[in-house]
């Protein structure tokens, strides 16, 4: 059905009479709202105005996605939630507010995590996916899942005082496709180094403020009015009120997204760890006898450097970050230990906090390397 | 010469300011930048934050001049 054919009551009309009378927005720009399908992803800080004012504008139908409860701590931020809501789910204490707000509305509960097995099932039925979630493999799920589904995805992420919002993967009037989540971040960054909301904490106010102006975008996404932030990346510091809106575009080296995939490996939560450069027993005896120097690293314990050792700077792993001065950054250096476990994680410790790019494994570690010149 | 840095999110607890002036070589690229700010702020290094000049987010080969305004945006996750 087209929007033109939407029609309202005599209710619906005195309800939304302030914004059928904007010039520029009018019955039409009603009609929009009303025909139109959001995902809102996350009813957390971000989802509770988001909720809130779309349902209040007359978006026809809202879905839900959130497996959460409601806990006490949520209430500094989620203003959608009240005290009687603790412990309810948060799909269904969204609901029943929205039911409160605008009857008119209608509210689609998915009582469930986003995976990858039910992303684009679900996301497939909307018109407009707005990413309110609180960790970075569901944020790249999210991109992924629109851009592979063709949906415009309305961003905004918060951290303790600040705010970022723009408008991915949106399709504009000259048909042309806006950049998406990846082009601005093509990966994520090591696991445990940006802290969330739980962790890092967030000003109870900051995802009020910017998930108004997310809500703001879906209403010009679905509406045509104005000019959505597609191509731009609109920045936030409430402390300092530092704003700046920068100009984004689509990067020709970010990898085209042909499937969904394991988003926690993806961001490093999982166990699954991330390669490391490594080198041959062949090649490492090859750098020692090239001219170009290099350093060798051992992180075994001291007594068995003593029992056995091949001239290496001795750093135990346990103490590679308070020794990290000694490890040179302009030449290539070689870690080893027994069999090349412990070495590839000092590796990747010292490539995650202190961002080393010249370290290498000695794959099979001192026992391949004895043994090759024996 | 020098190009003025203005630091975002998690960026900005690790250089532990705001905004700073920050010296590189004449005609220094952002990737030059990248890695000079990885010796200063040995943190930032495996952080993958966008860089953006004069308000405009520019790939790491755009050549930096004196007075740059130079946006450090790491990624957050909140909501």
């Amino acid at each position: 059905m087209s929007y033109k054919d939407i029609t309202f009551s005599r209710e619906e009309l005195a309800r939304y009479n302030r914004h059928i009378i904007i010039p520029h927005f009018g019955i039409e720009a009603q009609q929009k709202l009303k025909a139109a399908s959001v995902l809102v992803v996350g009813s957390g800080g971000l989802g509770s105005p988001l909720l809130l004012y779309l349902a209040a504008a007359g978006v026809g139908t809202i879905g839900i996605v959130d497996f959460d409860v409601v806990d006490e701590s949520n209430l500094q931020r989620q203003v959608l939630f009240g005290i009687e809501d603790i412990g309810k789910p948060k799909v269904l204490a969204a609901k029943a507010r929205i039911g409160n707000l605008n009857p008119h509305v209608n509210v689609v509960t998915h009582n469930v995590q986003l995976t990858s097995k039910n992303a684009l099932e679900i996301i497939e039925k909307y018109d407009v996916v707005a990413d309110g979630t609180d960790n970075f493999p569901t944020r790249y799920l999210v991109n992924d899942a629109c851009v592979l589904a063709g949906k415009p995805n309305v961003y905004a992420s918060i951290f303790q005082f600040e705010g970022q919002v723009s408008v991915f993967n949106f399709t504009g009037n000259d048909g042309e496709k806006g950049p998406q989540y990846r082009d601005l971040f093509p990966v994520p960054p090591p696991p445990g180094l940006v802290p969330n909301c739980a962790e890092g904490g967030v000003l109870g106010v900051l995802p009020g403020i910017i998930g108004t102006l997310q809500a703001n975008e879906v209403l010009k996404v679905i509406t045509g009015v104005g000019e959505t932030l597609s191509g731009r990346f609109f920045v936030f510091d409430a402390l300092s009120f530092d704003t700046r809106t920068l100009k984004i575009t689509k990067r020709p080296n970010t990898p085209a997204i042909t499937e969904l995939i394991d988003y926690e490996q993806f961001c490093g939560v999982k166990a699954a760890e991330r390669k490391i450069k490594e080198i041959s027993v062949e090649e490492f005896i090859e750098w020692l006898q090239a001219p170009e120097q290099i350093q060798v690293i051992d992180v075994r314990e001291p007594e068995e450097y003593r029992e056995v050792n091949i001239g290496a700077l001795l750093i135990p792993l346990a103490s590679v970050s308070a020794q990290k001065e000694k490890i040179l950054r302009d030449k290539k250096v070689v870690f080893h230990c027994k069999m090349g476990g412990r070495s590839a994680k000092a590796i990747r410790e010292l490539e995650d906090q202190f961002g080393f790019d010249n370290l290498y494994n000695l794959r099979g570690g001192i026992t391949a390397y004895l043994e090759r010149l024996s | 010469m020098t190009v003025r840095l203005l630091i975002f999110g998690i960026a900005h607890e690790i250089a532990g300011k705001r905004s700073t002036t920050f010296e590189v070589p004449d005609n220094a690229t952002v990737s030059e930048l990248r890695s000079l700010l990885s010796l200063t702020y040995p943190q930032l290094g495996p952080l993958s934050f966008a860089i953006a000049v004069n308000q405009q987010y520019v790939e790491d080969s755009v050549i930096l001049t004196e007075n740059d305004e130079v946006a450090i945006i790491p990624p957050v996750s909140g909501g």
